[in-house]
């Protein structure tokens, strides 16, 4: 019987006569799963399972996780509302109200900095369209959920606040 | 009378076995995949913070099967449709009324054989059973009135008649060996000696009938690498895809109960039921006190041994949680040290100075005993098979049940009568 699709000689293996019935070829089997099986019941610890809630996997310093704004010296945003990113993001996800700063020598500040977090493809173009560093996606946070669609449109707020520690 | 309630005892006994068996199989199955699969399994259900390493799972199931919302289709059969899980169950269970699991217990100087029912053809019974077992999932099948259901039901009718005959035919050759349709009888025979040293089990005198029959018990009870009625690659979830609740769980529930059967016709045909080899009953009786010493020291041995090995892990991971989860190393070292107190308490007991009376009752429960670790051992085959071998293509199972196994079955039958003539 020989199948498209299969890598070649695999269909058309020549099996000796102690592979064709069956027998000894199911007792090898047998045997393999019994070692796993007793192996992981002596060294459960060394089980590669990650009890989740209780451990977390620590993904590298390059994981883009979710976004956070910077801040200047005085604690306001360091975004100067020019929409780089905006208009450079694939997903449309980020929305910015641009208004006039009371400093003449910043021309603008961002009155609201939207991000809609299920649209947010966490390519990272953002972070590399800004001019003046304001946006990172270095938090690591990865457990991004909640209960409405609503709450996933995170603010400047929210943003701001949200630190590089993995927690939020 | 006392008939009566002799035999409801005994269908006592063998109903809380099987239904007893069925949740700690499910747990079996589960964590036993997990451990081969290097996974952890189950282990998030827990009574008060102890998961008791997933044991508690099995209620949570039932629990939730029970109290979930039973969803049918609009046009079903509705009496086959609301019959079929209860016949699958029904027959599941029917076929143990047959199987000896103890020669007998002396009750008040009576001595009742423990077998519900000792038919002289019990072992038709068996095989008429067995095959009412695919009538229930048929029914299903069609009565859901699903295409999906419906070949799942075809499929199993199919490999029913496939594998009946090499069923029927292997068991033959043991009639043929142990000349008697009658359960008991053979049974009891196998509790001779062959050529003086070998127990003269059916996997000794039987070896290929032995084969055919294993391959064709997990054929009828639908385990892989068999379960094709309900191939989930091709036919959704097969006979049993439009229950729901608790009509799932009984279908569910009866795989499990076919298991414990299939485990119980294999320990009673082919390993010698409630026999221990090179043991009969009148030397366990003989030695009875000596069996219990031995039994008792041995089990003091093995929990304290367990017991060691939780006292190492409570020390290893103290306070590794923060939670109840801490105690459960605790829970466990309590409860293997208890075990042992209570052994080391049953020696205390003088067990080798054991009068008559108590050694025929040692003699019973030893059988028994024997008869359980069989099942259990056979049942953990069914759910070790199902994941290291993947299941058959359909074609394949048709060629191996009437290219293979059918002619090996006729083959062996006449081997067997030729041997037998010239004996």
């Amino acid at each position: 019987m020989s199948f498209e699709g299969l890598p070649p000689g695999s269909a058309s293996k020549k099996r000796s006569f102690l592979e064709s019935i069956y027998v000894v070829e199911v007792a090898r089997g047998l045997a393999v799963t019994m070692r796993h099986l007793v192996g992981n019941i002596l060294r459960t610890d060394r089980m590669p399972t990650m009890q989740y809630p209780e451990e977390k996997r620590v993904y590298s310093d390059r994981f883009r996780g979710r976004h956070r704004l910077m801040k200047r010296e005085d604690g306001s945003p360091s975004c100067v509302a020019c929409q780089m990113c905006s208009t450079y993001c694939p997903a449309d996800c980020i929305t910015i109200v641009a208004a006039e700063h009371p400093d003449p020598a910043i021309e603008k500040y961002p009155a609201s900095f939207d991000i809609d977090l299920l649209r947010c493809v966490y390519c990272g173009l953002c972070e590399e369209a800004c001019p003046c560093d304001a946006i990172r996606m270095d938090t690591g946070i990865y457990e991004i959920a909640a209960d409405s669609r609503e709450a996933f449109v995170v603010g400047k707020e929210f943003l701001l606040n949200n630190t590089t520690d993995g927690t939020r | 009378m006392a008939i009566v309630l002799e035999t409801l005892f005994k269908i006592l006994f063998m109903f809380l076995l099987i239904m007893g068996m069925v949740p700690a199989l499910i747990w079996a199955e589960r964590k036993g995949a997990a451990f081969i699969q290097d996974r952890t399994g189950p282990n998030r259900a827990s009574i008060a913070g102890i998961r008791l390493a997933g044991l508690v799972h099995p209620i949570a199931d039932v629990l939730k099967l029970v109290f979930k919302e039973d969803v049918n289709p609009a046009d079903r059969h509705h009496a086959l449709y609301n019959l079929a899980p209860w016949l699958v169950m029904t027959v599941a269970m029917s076929t143990y009324a047959v199987i000896p699991f103890g020669d007998w217990l002396t009750v008040g100087g009576q001595r009742i054989p423990l077998v519900v029912a000792d038919l002289n053809v019990g072992l038709l019974y068996v095989l008429a059973v067995a095959s009412l077992g695919t009538y229930g999932v048929v029914m299903a099948g069609w009565a859901a009135n699903n295409k999906f259901t419906f070949l799942g039901g075809i499929r199993s009718t199919a490999q029913m008649i496939s594998y009946e005959l090499s069923m029927g035919l292997a068991l033959m050759g043991l009639v043929l060996v142990f000349a008697s349709l009658r359960i008991t009888d053979i049974v009891a025979g196998q509790g001779e000696l062959l050529f003086g040293f070998l127990p003269k089990w059916g996997v000794v005198v039987q070896p290929v009938g032995f084969l055919l029959f294993i391959v064709a018990v997990f054929a009828e009870t639908n385990r892989n690498p068999f379960d094709l009625p309900e191939g989930e690659s091709e036919i959704v979830a097969g006979y049993h895809l439009e229950y729901s609740s608790l009509k799932f769980a009984l279908f569910f529930m009866a795989e499990y109960c076919h298991m414990v059967v299939g485990a119980a016709l294999i320990a009673a045909f082919y390993f010698g039921g409630y026999q221990i080899p090179w043991l009969p009953r009148p030397v366990l009786e003989a030695n009875a006190g000596l069996l219990l010493t031995i039994k008792l020291a041995a089990l003091v041995l093995f929990s304290a041994f367990i017991a060691v090995l939780f006292l190492r892990r409570v020390q290893r991971e103290r306070g590794k949680f923060g939670d109840a989860r801490d105690r459960e190393p605790v829970l466990g070292m309590v409860f293997w040290a208890g075990l042992a107190a209570l052994a080391a308490g049953g020696l205390l007991l003088r067990p080798w100075a054991v009068g008559p009376v108590g050694a025929d009752l040692v003699a019973t429960v030893f059988q028994v005993l024997a008869f359980v670790a069989k099942v259990v051992f056979f049942a953990w085959l069914f759910i070790w098979v199902r994941w290291t071998l993947p299941r058959f293509r359909y074609d394949q199972l048709m060629n191996l049940g009437w290219k293979v196994m059918l002619p090996l079955g006729v083959a062996n039958l006449a081997v067997t009568a030729v041997v037998l003539a010239l004996v």
